[in-house]
């Protein structure tokens, strides 16, 4: 079916997976609340969320259902459209990364090659960035179209917090990018296979990346921007509802796709270590369902990193992460991305 | 009309509305946002020239770096509708003179050259990939490129040294 010079099969396709992508995100982000406060209780001793349904696992469905019926606020003296543009534009951006994310080998089906990745741009990484840079958006547009000072103080902590950890994250990948040669994802990908995982050359270069992952997440010991003992309650203050709920929502996506992103970067994606797939002999859309399951199971450990974290490390105080930020993480990079060099040039890679 | 020029129009016409809307909006909050739309249709232009690479930096640099840097500005000054001052006639005529200037020193550029003989490489043409576009920068181009390296070194370490300033 070809109209205006376009494949429109092509473009079924790439909407069917991009709405498969978006509903996996929302269904894994629900569970991870789940899990976070299941791992919470199993660190603190105690039992966790266990009254909605057997152990507690539709607790995420009666969460939802709550934040849909509870009041609405808009405050008087906020800018009406920003206050409801913050939430959506929190939203939006955390769900746009997902469309570099190599999901699985490519399936056949029905007579095409169907690749598991929604855009195999030339330009991944920096469509990742592009969109991380983004992020910051959410944060500030809504806590200062709230009127509240304490939101305006934790939006501009939140914002220079995240450009500050951006520096450290780019520096931290330029030593991939020149190991693999390409910003393409797929390119990557078929690069860590080949020649083992990243994380076998680049610890340092990991290490970097998760911590300005967890400052980009707004995590904990980042969670400067939701600071309860300080600000009450950070950039969301004035938020009820379901608006609240689209903060608090975007926070878990950004995590899991920050966990995909991980994963995709150093860990091979889809790749099974040490063995080779490719020879068992298995139809193609086997080994891609394996390939997916692989890559879900990585992304599941590094969300439980995450909660993990979050549990076990208490906040840092906010001179305490600039200077690490600005003081440690980059220069540390900015050493690792050298010596990489210098490396590569002596083994003339 | 085919896909590209349809899209083309699209964008042309979000890019000047935005734009149009940046000077016109009371609030300078606004204005910066919608600096950030026009800034996503010109990168939609750059992608539509096959310019990747620029079409995805103009959106780090302008929209992700430097325009949070505006609100940041914008918000700390808690500029209002009420609080703006009332410019004096002098100014605003001042205003419309050098804007004015600006204009015909634009069109006196643009007069001469030739538009029709010119077509714009759609869809094709790699130049604007990042691997071409590495390999131009340190090879025909080494020097402006290192020196406006220099350039941002000296700004940055100013900045620093400002920063420091008790």
């Amino acid at each position: 079916m070809y109209l205006l010079a376009l494949d429109w099969w092509l473009i079924l396709e790439k909407c069917l997976l991009v709405a498969v992508v978006v509903a996996l995100s929302f269904f894994i982000a629900m569970y991870t609340t789940y899990a976070e406060r299941k791992v919470a209780a199993w660190l603190q001793d105690r039992r966790g969320p266990n009254r909605a349904g057997p152990f507690g696992i539709f607790q995420p469905l009666a969460d939802g259902g709550k934040l849909f019926f509870k009041e609405e606020i808009i405050p008087l003296a906020s800018s009406r459209f920003l206050f409801i543009l913050g939430p959506s534009m929190a939203m939006l951006t955390a769900l746009l990364t997902s469309a570099v994310i190599p999901w699985s080998t490519p399936m056949h089906l029905f007579g095409r090659n169907i690749s598991m990745q929604i855009a195999d741009i030339n330009i991944g990484i920096l469509y990742v960035f592009g969109v991380v840079s983004l992020g910051v958006y959410g944060i500030l547009v809504g806590g200062w179209a709230s009127n509240n000072k304490f939101s305006l103080l934790a939006a501009i902590r939140g914002a220079s917090q995240m450009i500050s950890y951006e520096l450290a994250m780019g520096l931290a990948l330029i030593a991939v990018l020149m190991m693999t040669g390409s910003l393409q994802m797929s390119v990557i990908v078929q690069n860590q296979v080949q020649h083992g995982w990243h994380i076998i050359y680049q610890p340092l270069g990991f290490v970097i990346f998760f911590v300005c992952a967890l400052a980009e997440c707004n995590r904990t010991p980042f969670d400067m921007a939701e600071c309860e003992n300080e600000l009450n309650f950070g950039y969301h203050q004035e938020y009820s509802s379901m608006k609240l709920g689209f903060y608090l929502f975007a926070e878990y996506i950004n995590m899991f796709i920050s966990s995909a992103v991980m994963v995709t970067l150093f860990f091979g994606a889809y790749d099974i270590p040490f063995v080779n797939e490719a020879s068992w002999g298995l139809n193609a859309n086997w080994l891609a369902i394996i390939g997916f399951i692989v890559f879900l199971a990585k992304t599941f450990f590094f969300l439980f990193v995450f909660i993990w974290i979050r549990w076990t490390i208490p906040r840092f105080r906010y001179d305490q992460l600039m200077n690490l930020g600005w003081k440690k993480l980059i220069p540390l990079a900015l050493a690792n991305m050298i010596v990489t060099a210098v490396v590569m040039l002596l083994l003339k890679k | 009309m085919n896909i590209t020029q349809i899209i083309f129009w699209i964008l042309s016409v979000v890019a000047l509305f935005s734009a149009l809307m940046v000077i016109t909006a009371r609030n300078p909050v606004y204005s910066v946002l919608w600096l950030i739309a026009t800034f996503f249709s010109i990168s939609g232009h750059y992608i539509l020239l096959n310019a990747q690479f620029l079409a995805i930096v103009n959106i780090i640099v302008y929209a992700g770096a430097i325009m949070v840097l505006f609100l940041f500005v914008i918000m700390l000054m808690n500029l209002n509708k009420e609080s703006e001052p009332r410019k004096h006639r002098l100014l605003k005529l001042a205003g419309a003179v050098s804007g004015g200037s600006l204009l015909l020193v634009l069109v006196a550029a643009l007069r001469d050259t030739d538009l029709k003989h010119e077509h714009a490489l759609v869809n094709e043409g790699n130049i604007g990939l990042i691997q071409n576009l590495g390999k131009e920068l340190f090879s025909t181009y080494t020097v402006p490129f290192e020196i406006s390296s220099v350039l941002f070194l000296s700004a940055m370490v100013g900045a620093v040294v400002i920063g420091k300033k008790e």
